[in-house]
């Protein structure tokens, strides 16, 4: 049993385990996805086959056409950039000085704050979509994109307070303290001192309620009626249904195409999202 | 006006300069800056989050319903009475319950073994963090479609697989058949919840000490015992808050199963949030649905309650 064979046989079937456990685990997270992106490049003759193919072996932008034909996917998109963009540079802008002050000015209020963000994670979005519903109904906002901006901004508060206020703990009390006995005042050392040392966590910030923002789909189909106003979740939903064999090629290019913002913003964010997630939940 | 002056309770920093006025206000509230800095960012919450939210839990009490032109009445606990006898919306509660206990645990247990691999020194680690992350990174609603491309019934993969390797006689319909829908759906879930979990556990599993675990190598503890004894009590704190956020999660989800089932085939995933949209923006029925807003409420709380406590009481003992 003992002896340094044994145990490095042991151990490298341990190594072989651990590999081929990941092996699994890849193919698992991997195969849907390939055959979402298969599917996109694949032809129409080519996905009527009775035995479908991993890999096209006619690939085709065929089915990207047929997605821009089908449903106004351009005129989508500009919507979710539009709502997105704007939901996230809003909330953001309101979260930074309240982030700060929360860290900076512990009081019962803040307090608050810090515990209404834990405890609006745990309610339905029914209890808070219905009394919405009516309220931007009496608004007139209803089926508008300022409506679901506004929801979105909502949205994303919560979260952007929490992940800035990781980020407002790491800068250093002593840099403000330097900065106002070099007599800058308080918003002058906000501006010229806090501002530019939060910019990565802002940026990281920004990404994160963007995507949110652009993946959110409850929302958006409750609030938006009109077919000019759909943003790309809801528009993609319109692919289903009735669909013939011949129709999948043209979803799954949609589809695909939605995902691309999303991927982008994720693969620029990745280490940032994790300390961020976790900055906040940090002792302070 | 000094941004650096030290919060009212910092301890350890010599005796507490004699009180005036602004300090006492600052003591209790806040001060005129802070506010200022405060407010842009608490009226839309309040006016558009706990606003809503307590107007919400309010309507259940009422009969409030779309397009009516008669004032709203408050019925007290009629609806609460009236899904009592709602065989329907009982089901549906099942079903979520299943949904989100089995998603959790699932979720749980893969995203442990994933994390676990990924914190060793392997080779294409830098590859599987990445592919774990995009589900993490694409919408709901294209999470959905994909998925249904794989159950499709003729054109899917899934079936084509499954019949090379001969364990299936006959396509499957795997999101129209009754007794498997719901576990076709709850694998999708746990595909689409795996890379947050991940992330979050690899996070705690890298907190935890290296030389505890070699201390206990070199002690001679086994594999097995090196995890019960270092690890597991190490990460515990975040399992426990990752694993009740997923279950809240799970149990308010709704994008993914509406857009892969709408609740069908007969109701068998008909989550609880599917329910509730039906009923307020299908049939108009605000009150009601307020109402079974508020049941989930209370799901969640008994269950937030029975699992914290649980863990309350391991901790202590």
């Amino acid at each position: 049993m003992s002896g340094p064979t044994s145990l490095r046989t042991r151990r490298a079937a341990g190594r072989t385990g651990q590999y081929l456990a990941l092996l699994a685990y890849l193919v698992f997270l991997a195969f849907p996805l390939v055959w979402l992106v298969s599917t996109a490049f694949k032809s129409p003759q080519e996905l009527g086959r009775i035995d479908p193919t991993w890999i096209p072996q006619d690939p085709t932008l065929e089915n990207f056409r047929a997605a821009f034909d089908a449903q106004p996917l351009l005129r989508s998109a500009g919507n979710s950039l539009l709502v997105a963009g704007s939901a996230a540079v809003i909330a953001v802008a309101l979260a930074v000085p309240a982030a700060y002050a929360m860290v900076r000015k512990r009081s019962k209020i803040t307090t608050a704050a810090t515990g209404w963000i834990l405890v609006s994670q745990m309610f339905p979005f029914v209890l808070i979509i219905i009394p919405l519903f009516m309220l931007l109904k009496e608004a007139r906002m209803i089926d508008s994109l300022a409506g679901l901006v506004l929801v979105y901004v909502v949205w994303n508060l919560p979260f952007s307070l929490w992940m800035l206020q990781g980020y407002v703990k790491a800068v250093p009390v002593s840099l403000e303290e330097a900065a106002a006995v070099d007599g800058a005042g308080r918003l002058r050392t906000l501006v010229s001192v806090v501002l530019p040392l939060l910019t990565p966590g802002l940026v990281a910030t920004l990404m994160f309620s963007f995507v949110t923002a652009w993946n959110e789909f409850f929302f958006a189909l409750v609030l938006l009626k009109s077919p000019e106003n759909q943003t790309m979740s809801v528009i993609l939903t319109q692919f289903l249904g009735a669909e013939g064999v011949v129709d999948l090629g043209p979803l799954a290019a949609a589809a695909t195409l939605a995902t691309i913002p999303s991927l982008l913003f994720f693969a620029l964010l990745q280490r940032r999202l994790v300390s961020g997630m976790l900055a906040g939940a940090v002792k302070g | 006006m000094s941004v650096a002056a030290p919060p009212p309770k910092a301890a350890g920093r010599g005796t507490p300069p004699p009180r005036t006025a602004r300090a006492r206000k600052a003591a209790l509230g806040l001060d005129g800056g802070t506010w200022f800095l405060l407010l842009p960012a608490l009226i839309p919450i309040l006016v558009l989050s706990v606003g809503p939210l307590l107007y919400g839990v309010s309507l259940a009490f009422t009969d409030a319903q779309a397009g009516r032109t008669e004032p709203t009445e408050f019925v007290g606990l009629a609806n609460l009475a009236d899904l009592r006898h709602d065989t329907l919306f009982w089901e549906s509660f099942r079903i979520g319950l299943v949904w989100a206990v089995s998603v959790t645990a699932l979720q749980f247990v893969l995203a442990l073994g994933l994390a676990l691999l990924l914190n060793q020194n392997l080779r294409f680690r830098w590859f599987a963090r990445t592919l774990a992350l995009v589900p993490w990174a694409m919408p709901e609603v294209v999470v959905g479609i994909m998925w249904r491309l794989v159950y499709h019934q003729d054109a899917g993969i899934l079936n084509e697989t499954l019949s090379r390797l001969h364990l299936i006689d006959d396509n499957v319909g795997w999101l129209t058949s009754l007794s498997l829908a719901l576990p076709a759906v709850i694998a999708v879930g746990v595909w689409a919840g795996l890379p947050q979990t991940t992330v979050v556990l690899l996070a705690g599993l890298q907190n935890v000490p290296y030389e505890l675990k070699e201390a206990a190598a070199l002690d001679g503890a086994g594999l097995w015992r090196r995890f019960t004894t270092v690890t597991w009590p190490a990460i515990k704190p975040v399992v426990i808050a990752i694993t009740a956020l997923n279950f809240i999660w799970n149990f308010n989800s709704f994008s993914l199963v509406f857009v892969l089932t709408q609740g069908g085939p007969g109701g068998e995933t008909r989550l609880p949030m599917l329910f509730a949209y039906e009923e307020a923006f299908a049939y108009g029925q605000y009150g009601y649905a307020a109402a079974m807003g508020l049941a989930m409420i209370a799901v969640i709380a008994v269950f937030l309650t029975l699992f914290l406590r649980r863990r309350l009481k391991e901790e202590a003992s």
